[in-house]
């Protein structure tokens, strides 16, 4: 996907074939030596960058491409040319020539346009963006190798589960360094720097490779992730701000698994999915303590989750059982519809028409924080040093749901019923034939859906204080779909990143807001175009996409018989 | 009707006729004012192989839906023994009727063996919860149908093809998957839809072999079918229909030998460009 440079003829590669590695060690080097330098003259932007040997913001970026070059440079040729029989490195290079490029040229630019012209860049700068011409034109010169299949690579399992755990800190790390930076010129080149950094790797074969590995050490990594979200908040310094984000972002991720389940497990489009969110945080703020709550009844909370869980799902079931025996696209028009009905229903049961249940357009305010087993979820607490405040708290318990949500959706996923999905997304009329019940199936689905989300709609309604009509506009629907979409439909991890990347941008972009729904629509007509399949997405579903792409079938065809023959192994 | 038995049939014994299993009566199946199936009477017995023959357009794959339940006869009863099953097909799988398609209908995505496992999920009742929380019933339902998934793969010799996506698969072994499929609905009677279209010889000949195991297990077999010669060896009755009504219904020998036959597949083919095979 090289959009911005044409690829160079192959016999002029091979002429130049011996010049193309020094030159992009060279770049390399010059990209994390830059990094050293001092970079601009005006201390008080972007992060201060104007020190030497004191690398920050776009510093660090630069060395962080100038290590993954001279790796990727030295695998080609030199020390680590063993790793270049597995590893493309000529590709990678390639791709990290331009995104390196890209990186500096914002960096740049942003010195320019923050400090008041090109005046202001220092040396540093200079040496970088020749370091970073010098990667792209010698990447583009740098010959292919014939490569092993990963399908042969035999690791030492111990140095596999190291790299899942490393990877898993670097992630950590990642993260807390960019809800850290709020600045929007560092945020955006950094984002450029990650996903180029991302490209390269990818283009090398990296995933590729990781992806193996983590099927071979599934609960590794699972437990690795979780041991990096938890531990998050203790990055976090006790600070609020951006633990406000992370509940946010962790509760639209809930919430967008359920609909992964919808959308990507049983096939049906629901573009009124907020309503089942909102329907449980709605029965969580009427059984509340808040001074407007409308219901007597004040049971536990793990009850209070149930029903709200129950009342959603029965909404499901409602909205579901007339509308699922038509096709997909009258589903949507209707769940849509419904998202409205639900949307206006609360806005109107205020006592004035029908009974007095929702305040109205007012809503619920002032519903208390959690308490659990003793324990107050609005005040701060210490843990081994480390204070967690009110929405760390939160966000544990919101980890635990995540944490349920995706159990329910792999296992669903891997069991009879997901076979009987499968089995529906392919030919209907076929699995009708064969005994599978399809109506039942896509009810459940729908139901089961709508149950997790009104789970996370009861944690949701004491964590924002407050339940009102507002919060469930249908562009909250828009914005759930456009996660899982993005993402890539039927796996966890693409959700995650979906969900992660349009609660996040949101957030830190804060002067482009007014653009977000354009840029929004501008990535998912790209998204369309260029991987509708999601940015990771499940082989079956990635197949679904391109019926007619024999080669991809049998390069998953390989995948899948070495991973049986790895399971048969053990 | 009297129907001449030999005791040999292609090299093998030919086993005792069991049970009355589906018995049509005057099916009629009318699409607006095209009859597509008039007066159509026909049964099949346990152990017993039954081909229907007819050229394009005679109302062959019609019939068949309504014996399966994909379209509710306009008139007269489709008896599975002895009980009229409601027109859903979902109930008739249930039942034991289980069928394949003449333009082959396999979940082209998943595994062979994940395809034969879709057949096993009328037998088997695990629902969600169990599912998620991995209870004793959903493991025992799981092993099970992997158990029986992959025996029945070699039983239509594809145990090797196993891991291999359906859509990579070569044509003569979708065929195959596709009758392990419908075998994984424990049926007592199967329905296969041109079951040797675009075979070469020898897989013909394979097929044939597979649907005698078939019927040896001592379950009914109805076989539609264009190769005459396939259709003569392999049935034990042949019910041949020309515009929607039975021609004739007897032994091979005796559709063989109808020159009202022959004259339907040369002469009579009128219909052939005015209605494709519904």
């Amino acid at each position: 996907m090289n959009f911005v440079i044409p690829t160079i003829p192959d016999a002029t590669r091979a002429q130049h074939a011996s010049k193309g590695w020094p030159l992009a060690l060279a770049g390399s080097v010059l990209l994390l030596v830059s990094g050293l330098l001092s970079w601009s003259y005006d201390p008080s932007i972007l992060g201060d960058i104007s020190i030497a040997f004191w690398p920050a913001t776009f510093q660090l970026f630069a060395m962080i491409l100038g290590v993954i070059g001279i790796v990727l440079a030295l695998m080609h040729q030199g020390p680590l040319s063993k790793l270049g029989n597995w590893f493309d490195a000529a590709l990678g290079l390639r791709a990290l020539g331009t995104a390196s490029l890209l990186v500096i040229l914002f960096g740049l630019f942003a010195i320019s346009y923050q400090a008041g012209g090109l005046i202001n860049i220092n040396p540093g700068g200079w040496v970088a963006l020749l370091g970073a011409i010098l990667l792209l034109v010698g990447g583009r010169f740098v010959p292919q190798r014939t490569l092993h299949s990963f399908a042969k690579a035999k690791a030492n399992s111990t140095l596999e589960i190291v790299v899942i755990v490393v990877l898993m800190a670097l992630v950590l790390f990642g993260l807390a360094y960019v809800l850290g930076q709020d600045d929007p010129w560092v945020f955006v080149g950094f984002l450029i720097m990650a996903g180029g950094a991302a490209m390269a790797l990818a283009r090398a074969g990296f995933f590729t490779w990781l992806s193996h590995i983590s099927q071979r050490h599934r609960h590794v990594l699972t437990l690795a992730a979780f041991a990096v979200a938890f531990l998050f908040p203790f990055t976090q310094d006790g600070s609020d701000a951006n633990m406000s984000i992370a509940t946010q972002v962790l509760i639209f991720a809930a919430t967008a698994i359920g609909l992964n389940i919808v959308v990507g497990l049983a096939g049906l489009l629901d573009l009124g999915y907020i309503a089942f969110l909102g329907s449980g945080a709605y029965v969580a703020a009427m059984m509340s303590n808040a001074a407007s709550a409308t219901i007597g009844w004040k049971p536990p909370f793990v009850v209070v989750m149930l029903i709200g869980a129950c009342v959603a799902a029965t909404l499901g079931l409602i909205i579901g059982s007339p509308t699922l025996r038509v096709s997909g696209d009258y589903l949507a028009i209707v769940t849509l519809a419904f998202g409205e009905i639900f949307r206006l229903s609360m806005f109107n049961l205020d006592g004035n028409n029908g009974p007095d249940l929702t305040n109205g357009p007012n809503g619920i305010p002032g519903i208390p924080d959690l308490n659990l087993f003793g324990f107050d979820f609005g005040k701060p607490h210490e843990i081994a040093g480390f204070t967690l405040g009110r929405f760390s708290n939160y966000y544990f318990v919101l980890l635990l749901l995540i944490g349920f949500i995706i159990l329910v959706f792999t296992r669903l996923n891997n069991s009879r019923i997901g076979r009987g999905w499968v089995a529906i997304r392919e030919d209907e009329r076929a699995a009708e034939a064969m005994g599978v019940n399809t109506f039942a199936l896509k009810l459940l689905g729908f139901a089961v859906g709508a149950f997790l989300a009104g789970l996370a709609g009861t944690i949701k309604a004491h964590q924002d204080t407050a339940s009102s009509p507002d919060q469930y506009i249908f562009l909250e629907s828009a914005f759930l779909l456009s996660a899982v979409v993005l993402g890539g439909m039927g796996t966890v991890a693409g959700v995650l990143v979906g969900a992660t990347i349009l609660k996040l941008l949101p957030e830190k972009l804060r002067f482009f807001s007014e653009y977000r729904l354009l840029l929004f629509g501008l990535l998912l007509v790209v998204m369309m175009r260029v991987r509708p399949e999601g940015l990771i997405a499940s082989k079956r579903r990635q197949l679904e996409f391109h019926e007619d792409d024999e080669a991809l079938a049998s390069e998953i065809q390989q995948d899948h018989l070495v991973e049986k023959a790895a399971e048969a192994a053990r | 009707m009297t129907v001449i038995e030999t005791d040999v049939q292609d090299g093998r014994p030919r086993p005792q006729r069991g049970a009355k299993v589906l018995d049509a009566e005057k099916v009629v199946m009318r699409f607006g004012g095209l009859v597509a199936v008039n007066n159509v009477d026909f049964d099949v017995h346990e152990g017993e192989i039954v081909g229907l023959i007819g050229p394009n357009g005679a109302g062959k794959t019609t019939f068949f839906n309504c014996l399966t339940g994909m379209y509710k006869p306009t008139s007269g009863t489709v008896r599975f023994y002895g009980e009229v099953l409601p027109p859903k097909p979902r109930a008739v799988v249930k039942a034991g009727m289980a069928r394949t398609f003449q333009n082959i209908r396999l979940f082209g995505n998943m595994t062979a063996l994940e395809n034969v496992m879709v057949g096993r999920y009328c037998r088997t009742t695990s629902g969600a919860i169990t599912s998620v929380l991995h209870g004793p019933k959903y493991r025992r339902e799981e092993a099970e149908s992997r158990a029986r998934a992959a025996e029945l793969l070699d039983f239509v010799g594809l145990g090797k093809s196993a891991e291999l996506l359906a859509r990579n698969m070569p044509y003569g072994d979708q065929r195959r998957l596709e009758i392990a499929r419908a075998l994984a609905t424990d049926p007592k009677l199967i329905l296969l839809d041109e079951p040797t279209a675009g075979m070469n010889p020898q897989e013909t000949q394979q097929a044939m072999d597979l649907i005698f195991k078939i019927r040896d297990m001592g379950l009914a077999v109805v076989v539609i079918e264009h190769d005459m010669r396939f259709i003569f060896q392999l049935c034990d009755r042949v019910l041949c229909l020309v515009r929607g009504e039975a021609l004739i219904w007897g032994t091979p020998g005796e559709v063989q030998s109808d020159p009202r036959v022959i004259e339907a597949y040369i002469g009579g083919s009128e219909l052939e460009d005015d209605e494709d095979d519904a």
